[in-house]
């Protein structure tokens, strides 16, 4: 057999029909679901009769329109409540287990599947949010459907699906300090476009990407998508199995030593051929900062908001200049000159305790500027949140004037209570600066953690490179 | 799903690229429980000025565009957000078809999930398209998937590439999920030969404590 690669592997052990010239059948190990894009799915599988064929595979929780607030308090929103009863009516009808918002296993769909080890190596795990390329980090092959596609998975426990082309993508060097997996996958995507994965499944690799924890790998794989490439994976090793041990859905004691004989195997082969192949020095990162209104549109914390002009590419000027009117920001501005108005630690990228350690540690002591008016430190889950608290971290958040905050999607989609009023510029650690993404006519700038709790302290973007972060990763 | 055959319509340009699903519906409507209505609100943050009054600067607002049914767009359309219903709400406005040099995959996927084409064409023939409906008003396409062909009343033909069982799926209007549980015998042979469970370890405070299998 010729070498193969990860992603190959585990399609290969995913088939169940292949007919040539068609897409192929395959076999869906996991399904992720959650209150925002499933609604429809199961009333169209109602409509027509069906049911669920694997309920006992599937796994609901509410994230998107929960208030991280007080979630004791009745909900005002009747939408967002209609949402929630439509989900817990469903999981009810069709026994699907639900993590609701008052679980303490509650929190962003994204979060909680690794956390409590529903996602597993060489598993295929889908969910009807594009962010679900985040679950590849174990070694998985995740990414996200549309709806009418929850509705296929909910009947048949598989997806019609067409082979991806493959792009192995290579950190190597040491990680500098102050540098994250986050500057690693948003200076990727500026390097080849919001586009420049469309098509393909990523794999990372290289010592910089081996020397990252699971959580960091976790953040990469899920802004993917933000390169167009509609999975990330990272091959499986002995972080990731260390990762694993233990959590509640994760085989114990000989069956998990066989898994892990398993999931050893599933490393790309010596050989395996890839479509494109990119190397990034990761020695050479700096802090990154998104300008504009998509990921793609990023600098380092150094360089200053570009000009237009400077774009070769028509089609790339009009759009810089379009974001700049956008963003109301002047070419040539400093990047560390940009003042924000609200803070947001959050998101599937980067609410794990991982990211909130490494926040809490650049602001301990100290206070948000003047200038703040809101900053925020949301946990990605109630795991999360208790174990922050365990450690304390809510009290250095609290004495510096963040909101510290329950578990959920919060300020990243703005679907919730919490929205970026028109006109206000954030730095946020989410994963997405379109137009209006925080709340209409809201500017966001994309950071690491560590750079967004920076930028809270002086009130605008500073090089954290310049800051002792010893202690914080 | 409504098929897809041969449509002839009106075309509106949408001249901008990275077009993303945000900004084909804002979040504040992603809390509705249907697949229909959705029209009304596409592009909502462009389209509408405070008061959901017609932003007159957007070109789906110009008189002339009014009822196109062809989309006309610019590369990495769809990208951002796996949200169907940015294709619900495409559908939902009239259009038909959308023409563009390229699309997200998950987008691009959507929307044969709901009788949408999405027909690729090359940067330098979108372009050709995006001067025409520009210069000529009531510009009017005809998209014929049978034949692959995009044509217009001046006698331009634009063959397109489509994978051949996308198309079928769409001329028949093929219901995806009927045709895969045709494959029934197919899928528990899988499951018999793959055993798959997510048994549970540690308990977790979950609702539904008991699923049925």
């Amino acid at each position: 057999m010729p070498p193969q690669t990860l992603y190959e592997k585990i399609w290969n052990a995913h088939i169940v029909r292949e007919v040539p010239g068609q897409p192929s059948l395959i076999y869906i190990d996991r399904h992720l679901i959650h209150e925002g894009t499933s609604p429809q799915a199961f009333a169209g599988l109602k409509a027509a009769g069906r049911k669920v064929r694997r309920p006992d595979l599937t796994f609901a929780v509410m994230d998107h329109s929960v208030s991280t607030k007080n979630r004791e308090l009745p909900i005002l929103d009747a939408d967002a409540r209609g949402q929630f009863e439509a989900l817990e009516r469903n999981c009810k009808e069709t026994g699907v287990r639900l993590f609701d918002m008052h679980s303490k296993n509650q929190g962003i769909v994204h979060i909680i599947g690794p956390e409590l080890g529903i996602t597993q190596p060489g598993q295929t795990l889908v969910c009807g949010d594009s962010h679900t390329s985040t679950h590849g980090a174990m070694g998985a092959l995740a990414f996200g459907i549309g709806t009418s596609e929850i509705e296929h998975v909910l009947a048949t426990q598989c997806l019609s699906q067409a082979k991806s082309k493959t792009g192995l993508v290579r950190f190597n060097g040491a990680r500098p300090k102050g540098i994250t997996s986050k500057d690693f996958i948003l200076a990727l995507i500026g390097k080849i476009g919001i586009a420049g994965g469309t098509g393909h499944v990523f794999e990372y690799a290289g010592d910089a990407v081996r020397a990252l924890s699971m959580e960091a790998r976790m953040t990469m794989c899920n802004m993917t998508i933000e390169g167009g490439a509609r999975a990330g994976m990272v091959a499986p090793d002995q972080t990731t199995f260390a990762y694993l041990e233990g959590k509640p859905f994760v085989p114990r004691g000989k069956e998990f030593q066989d898994a892990v004989a398993r999931w050893k195997a599933l490393a790309s082969d010596p050989g395996a051929k890839y479509d494109v192949v990119l190397d990034i020095d990761a020695a050479k990162l700096a802090p990154q900062v998104t300008w504009g209104t998509n990921p793609g549109m990023v600098t380092d914390v150094t360089s200053r908001v570009p000009d237009p002009n400077s774009f070769a590419d028509p089609v790339d000027r009009k759009a810089a200049e379009s974001a700049l009117v956008y963003m109301n920001l002047k070419p040539g501005t400093p990047i560390t000159d940009i003042s924000v108005d609200r803070v947001f630690i959050g998101s599937c990228t980067n609410s794990r305790i991982e990211d909130l350690r490494a926040a809490a540690h650049v602001i301990e002591g100290k206070h948000i500027a003047k200038n703040i008016k809101q900053a925020l430190a949301v946990p990605g889950s109630r795991v999360v949140k208790a174990q922050a608290e365990k450690e304390g971290l809510d009290k250095i958040f609290r004495d510096a004037g963040f909101e510290w905050r329950d578990a959920g999607c919060s300020m990243c989609i703005g679907m919730n209570d919490d929205v970026l009023p028109s006109g206000e510029r954030s730095a946020s650690t989410s994963n997405r600066n379109f137009e209006g993404r925080q709340g209409k006519g809201s500017r966001t700038h994309l950071v690491s953690p560590m750079m967004a709790a920076a930028a809270a302290i002086e009130g605008h973007f500073v090089d954290i490179r310049k800051w002792d972060v010893n202690g914080a990763e | 799903m409504q098929p897809f055959v041969k449509q002839t319509g009106l075309v509106a340009p949408m001249d901008r690229v990275n077009v993303d699903t945000d900004q084909m519906v804002p979040k504040q409507f992603l809390k509705l429980q249907t697949r229909e209505g959705y029209g009304r609100v596409l592009f909502y943050d462009w389209r509408y000025l405070p008061g959901e009054k017609p932003n007159p600067e957007f070109p789906l607002n110009f008189p002339r565009y009014r009822g196109a049914s062809v989309l006309l767009a610019r590369a990495n359309f769809g990208c951002g957000s796996s949200r169907e219903h940015a294709p619900w709400a495409i559908l939902d406005y009239g259009f038909r078809s959308i023409i563009a040099p390229s699309y997200a995959d998950i987008f691009y996927n959507n929307c044969f999930k709901n009788g949408i084409l999405p027909v690729q064409l090359s940067d330098v023939q979108v372009d050709d398209l995006f001067k025409r409906a520009e210069k000529q008003e009531g510009y009017r396409l005809t998209v014929d998937l049978e034949n692959q062909l995009v044509t217009d009343d001046a006698g331009l033909r634009i063959p397109f590439e489509i994978d051949a069982f996308r198309k079928k799926c769409l001329l028949k209007g093929l219901d995806d999920i009927g045709l895969t549980l045709e494959h029934e015998p197919d899928i528990s042979a899988y499951e018999k030969s793959n055993p798959k469970s997510a048994p549970m370890y540690d308990p977790v405070d979950v609702k539904i404590a008991q699923p049925q299998t």
